[in-house]
């Protein structure tokens, strides 16, 4: 559980070497896990495989479990049964090749930190106990403003951000973490189209660049745009594959039940992009 | 007013021991719990300090019952050990019952602090028990520190301050974004449990001089007025740390020279509350006049920022 200096023993960031031939490996396998809160199931029996070197969409109606997920994943919340590897290691060796974006709600956007300083955080957990962000440190979270086009707010305190500005600050530091798979918590959540555009820009380049990123996402209209592999979840596991064979009009029906707006919704958002 | 001057000439010089004991403990006292608190408030957990404190009462009480004299380190054990204790009860309290964090805080405060109060008028009209001063430890009795009390209590206020030297990176992640520094590795509740023992250890120090009422104060109020003044956190502890300290030597410092009250034979202006009121003053300063934050700069920005259509 300790974040560690020396990572040079592993390099796990490199894209995943694949001994079978097929182009890529699993990023995550999740087996049988169960979560729940005050004895009420939230994930139900999950297993489900998650392909290295994809961008992949975890949907679901509210209260699925989606960010639980997430969560269970990275062993932020206990499970009550099930296990999680990633690229075939305990959470515990892969932890430093994790990078997350949590929900925007999860912080405390008075803190007194500025757009750089939340960057910095990324190097954290790299830096280890005691050991400051240096000059190095300070260069590299420059270079990821640059990248979400955030290098103008650097000294911005937080607060005084837009939604979607904070939202570029938090994937900047996720990069900062320079991770090989990356767990996201709704990053396109009530951001204006600037942002969006910015976001889908990094997550392409990560694709680029054979890293992972796993996304919970809300809107169905952009779901096969912007993701190759889809999760659809509902306290249990209702469908996971590419997205052209998963995001299907029935899959959705089972995902989202009764709840005929959202189907509605769906309903023309498969319309759309399956002609 | 010529003698209030000699007085403040001789309290800056420092020569009298008292002057310098008293200085040398609240001082330090205030520095640490300036800079402690402002991670305390940062974690939302500046009221925890204060049912620390009131529970420290009734654990100072017990010390004497066991030692059976006035022991400083037997008073800081007991004081220490029910504070612990007291947070204990909080979580369990949240974990256990459908009441929510602010209630428990507020059913711990009051019961320990009762249980405290009965137990010291208790051990007052024993025989040997007014020596105890326990009623110094309610709203705090500064003039009545010996030297090794003031050295005990900066050497605690040193090590707590070494320790946020120590960890500064570690409990800005935590308390910015615990998920996150969690999702890194770092473990948050080791984490929050060392705040913890360094709120509990800035409270308890300070119960001699400040008392287990108004603690809580020294805590909270510094960091509130530093946060008026910066945006940055570095900036934030440091501005704390120097309001905590100047506080303390301006609360010592009028408690010494002011005249005594009108009509009174004796000069009865207690430390303890004029350092709490000088912090006060500190943050009611900060909250008015600071560039930025202040109301009043924040009032002429409200005014300038609407423009015409």
């Amino acid at each position: 559980m300790r974040p560690s200096a020396n990572s040079a023993t592993l390099d796990l960031r490199a894209p995943a070497a694949t001994a079978n031939g097929s182009a890529t490996g699993i990023a995550i396998e999740v087996h049988d896990v169960t979560v729940a809160y005050h004895r009420k199931p939230v994930l139900w029996d999950i297993d489900v495989s998650i392909p290295a070197e994809r961008l992949v969409a975890i949907v679901g109606p509210n209260g699925a479990g989606k960010s639980t997920l997430l969560k269970a994943i990275l062993g932020l919340v206990p499970m009550a049964s099930g296990s999680v590897a990633i690229f075939g290691r305990t959470l515990r060796e892969a932890r430093k090749f994790i990078g997350y974006v949590p929900q925007r709600e999860s912080v405390d956007w008075d803190f007194p930190i500025d757009a750089l300083g939340v960057v910095l955080m990324g190097a954290y957990g790299r830096l280890g106990w005691f050991r400051r962000p240096g000059r190095a440190e300070r260069a590299r979270a420059m270079e990821c403003l640059v990248r979400v086009g955030m290098t103008d707010f650097a000294s911005r305190q937080i607060g005084q951000l837009s939604g979607g500005q904070q939202q570029r600050i938090f994937l900047a530091r996720a990069l900062m973490q320079d991770a090989r798979l990356y767990l996201m918590d709704e990053p396109f959540a009530g951001v204006d189209a600037a942002t969006e555009h910015a976001i889908v820009g990094v997550l392409r380049e990560l694709r680029a660049a054979g890293r992972t990123v796993v996304a919970v996402h809300h809107d169905l209209q952009s779901v096969q745009d912007f993701f190759d592999h889809v999760v659809l979840l509902n306290t249990r596991l209702i469908a996971a594959g590419p997205t052209r064979e998963v995001f299907t009009t029935a899959n959705l029906q089972r995902t989202y039940g009764g709840r005929l707006t959202v189907l509605d919704e769906a309903a023309e958002a498969v319309k759309h992009a399956t002609p | 007013m010529d003698t209030f001057l000699t007085d403040l000439a001789r309290l800056l010089s420092l020569q009298d021991a008292n002057t310098r004991t008293v200085l040398l403990g609240t001082g330090t006292l205030g520095l640490a719990a300036g800079v402690v608190g402002c991670f305390a408030t940062l974690r939302r957990r500046a009221l925890l300090g204060d049912a620390i404190a009131h529970a420290a009462l009734p654990g100072i009480c017990l010390a004497f019952l066991v030692v059976g004299s006035r022991s400083f380190p037997a008073f800081m054990l007991g004081a220490l050990i029910l504070g612990a204790f007291s947070a204990g009860v909080i979580a369990m309290v949240r974990a256990y019952t459908r009441v929510k964090e602010d209630a428990a805080i507020g059913i711990v405060i009051g019961s320990f602090f009762g249980l405290g109060v009965v137990l010291s008028s208790m051990i007052q009209k024993r025989p040997g028990g007014a020596v105890a001063g326990l009623d110094g430890f309610i709203f705090g009795k500064a003039a009545s520190m010996t030297s090794a009390d003031a050295i005990a209590t900066s050497l605690v206020a040193g090590a707590c301050l070494l320790v946020v030297a120590a960890l500064y990176k570690e409990f800005k992640a935590l308390c910015f974004d615990r998920e996150f520094a969690a999702s890194q590795g770092w473990p948050a509740v080791a984490l929050d449990l060392i705040i913890m023992a360094l709120v509990c250890a800035c409270t308890v120090a300070g119960l001699p001089a400040v008392g287990v009422v108004m603690v809580v104060a020294l805590l909270i109020i510094p960091g509130a007025a530093a946060r008026c003044w910066t945006d940055r956190l570095g900036v934030m502890l440091l501005l704390a740390g120097l309001f905590g300290l100047g506080a303390a030597v301006i609360g010592a410092a009028l408690s010494a020279t002011l005249p005594a009250p009108p009509g009174s034979l004796s000069r009865g202006w207690p430390t303890g509350p004029l350092i709490v009121l000088s912090a006060a003053a500190a943050f009611l300063f900060s909250a008015v006049f600071a560039p930025r934050r202040g109301l009043i700069a924040r009032l002429l920005a409200h005014r300038t920022e609407i423009v015409a259509p």
